[in-house]
């Protein structure tokens, strides 16, 4: 176990080198030059100056030379100045972060609590209207653009029926509560503050569920499979045969093996919620690091997304870590 | 399926039960035939757009803008008062467009770089492979979104962008598929006979691994019109008059009160997807007859 540990590291760290190597190529080969962008014309027709600027960004290096000021600055915690915003790139990601990881883990428990039962269920009764249901949820969740579940589920709750509250985090007459997280539940909470968590959960309904709706189609899906299979192997006809009830059957015996599967999937369930939580956090006006990203895109604010390409691909890099290393946790087989 | 299950051996002659055998076909291949429709009726629209839409998709009457559904504007009109139902027909066709071209374009990359790599073995194997692994981890929209936007607005910036995040998958499949055909007698047979390793590649390992490929293709096309809809949401797919799904929803994001702006072009974006998910389950379960019990 341990050698397998190390040698997952290793090559996640050698990943994560290579990966931020394709970000800088990214950036360095954009067609545009992005001195010509910042001086203007007139000055641009003075040699001179654009070679002077050329210096002072260290653009007349050659390429391997300011990958490795790209590289010593990443060390620094150095991602670049946000054109946008005029800001370091890794304070804004550290301000909007919060929001994020809030809204994704409501959304990420949301898809347990709802997935896994709704594809236990599907197995077990299989060809019945739960598993049409569990069926019908998938296939929903997996087609349904993000954006667009986002708008119907606003124009409908809050905008038509008035159930929910309308955008933002919170109501936009309240104050955001002052706390060490940033994650407002925790910070509401700990400040007592009963009614400003009340607002803060309203506010998070819909925007939680729409962000869920892809992944508990995913997880509906295959943990349904994943049952199935389960269900159908030799220990279970033991187990039957031994006269344990079906309740036991499903739950000791069945669901453990069943949700190897389901945990691997969980790089690929990240995955889909970062790329829906641009969407969702767009739509629902959600102050995080999504907006931020489609704020980035639409003014092309070109360090803003390589910074976040980076620190996304990293966490991403980290999630498929854990999972692999919970996999061979789960699984003896594995670990060689 | 297991083995208490084989039948006794003198079956009686087959009674067909007409209804019951129809119910179990339609169960089986209906979502299949009603996926394939729904396809099908995308792409005439998108081939007929021009002479079906009642209106040009750019012709702009401002005096009546944002027209709830009516006669004369079937699904209303938008902000500069443009028919929402002509520009959605123009829109199947760059959102079938760029899902075609990136899945299979895609696929023919990825599949090349796959089954190489299986013959090849050794140092271009490990490279190549290497090489997709790089790829895939990166999170894919988000890999595609800098891509997109270092090269800049436009429908085949984006295209391009996709491109570079989509083979690896492909490439993924082919290189298992043909590991598994390498080891068949019919490859070794081949390699006696004295044929060149290219001739094995194209003519005999290629045909056997297409199966798979078909059903990870029509599964993907969906996947890829919805990773195109969604940056052309975020303003990078196409350039503003073009009319695209996914822009036409981000037009109308801000507008609750006239749903129909955005309401109507996402719900053509799902029916393409759940079309091609129906087409892609269907055509599983026809090549892999162990996969129809689920």
């Amino acid at each position: 176990m341990p050698r397998y540990i190390a040698t997952r590291l290793l090559a996640a760290a050698a990943m994560a080198l290579l990966a931020s190597l394709v970000v800088f190529l990214i950036s360095a080969l954009v067609p545009g030059d992005p001195v010509l962008a910042q001086l203007g014309d007139i000055l641009a027709s003075n040699p001179a100056t654009v070679a002077e600027w050329r210096a002072k960004w260290g653009l007349d290096l050659p390429l391997w030379e300011r990958y490795g000021i790209f590289l010593n600055g990443l060390a620094h915690g150095d991602l670049g100045i946000s054109i946008a915003t005029r800001r370091p790139v890794l304070e804004d990601i550290a301000q909007y972060a919060p929001a994020t990881v809030e809204l994704a883990t409501v959304s990420f428990l949301l898809t347990l609590v709802i997935g896994i039962p709704l594809g236990i269920a599907a197995a077990v009764w299989r060809d019945s209207w739960v598993d049409s249901l569990a069926r019908a949820v998938s296939l929903l969740g997996v087609s349904a653009p993000t954006f667009w579940l986002a708008f119907i589920m606003l124009a409908i709750f809050y905008g038509g029926l008035e159930w929910a509250p309308g955008p933002g985090r919170m109501d936009p007459i309240a104050f955001p509560p002052e706390g060490p997280t940033g994650l407002f539940l925790v910070d509401t909470l700990l400040a007592r503050d009963w009614e400003s968590f009340w607002d803060c959960a309203a506010h998070l309904v819909l925007p939680s569920i729409v962000l869920a709706a892809a992944t508990i189609g995913l997880i509906t899906r295959t943990t349904r499979a994943a049952m199935l299979d389960s269900l159908g192997q030799d220990y279970v006809r033991v187990s039957r045969a031994k006269g344990l009830k079906e309740r036991a059957i499903v739950l000791r015996h069945a669901l453990p093996n069943a949700l190897v599967p389901v945990v691997t999937l969980g790089g690929l369930a990240f995955a889909n919620l970062l790329a829906g939580a641009v969407m969702t956090e767009t739509v629902f006006a959600w102050p995080g690091l999504g907006r931020y990203t489609f704020r980035s895109a639409a003014a092309l604010d070109f360090p803003a997304i390589m910074g976040i390409t980076l620190v996304v691909s990293a966490t991403y890099l980290l999630v498929n870590l854990l999972v692999d290393l919970s996999y061979a946790a789960l699984d003896p087989r594995v670990r060689r | 399926m297991s083995a208490s299950t084989v039948p006794p051996l003198a079956l009686p002659p087959a009674m067909p039960v007409p209804r019951a055998r129809w119910r179990r076909r339609l169960r089986r291949y209906g979502p299949a035939w009603l996926g394939g429709g729904i396809v099908l009726l995308w792409v005439l629209v998108a081939l007929l757009a021009p002479w079906i839409s009642p209106y040009p998709p750019d012709a702009q009457d401002v005096v009546n803008r944002l027209q709830p559904p009516s006669a004369a504007h079937w699904l209303g009109t938008d902000v500069l008062g443009r028919d929402v139902f002509s520009r959605l027909l123009h829109g199947a066709r760059l959102s079938l467009l760029a899902g075609f071209t990136v899945v299979l374009v895609g696929a023919a990359i990825g599949t090349t770089v796959g089954i190489v790599a299986a013959w090849a073995r050794g140092f271009w194997d490990e490279a190549l492979m290497r090489l997709t692994d790089l790829v895939l981890c990166f999170p894919p929209i988000i890999l595609a979104l800098a891509i997109a936007a270092a090269l800049g607005i436009g429908t085949q910036n984006t295209i391009l962008a996709m491109l570079v995040v989509w083979w690896p998958k492909f490439a993924r499949l082919g290189r298992a598929l043909a590991l598994v055909q390498r080891g068949q007698e019919y490859v070794e047979a081949a390699t006696v006979l004295g044929l060149k390793p290219r001739r094995i590649l194209a003519r005999h390992i290629l045909p056997n691994t297409l199966g798979p490929l078909a059903v990870l293709v029509t599964l993907d096309l969906g996947n890829a019109i919805l990773t195109f809809a969604g940056l052309s949401f975020l303003g990078l797919g196409v350039v503003p008059p073009t009319p695209e799904w996914g822009s036409m929803v981000a037009e109308g994001r801000e507008l609750v009160e006239q749903w129909w702006i955005a309401a109507f072009p996402g719900f053509a974006i799902l029916t393409v997807v759940v079309g091609f998910n129906f087409c892609g389950d269907g055509l599983r379960d026809w090549l892999d007859p162990r996969a129809r019990s689920r």
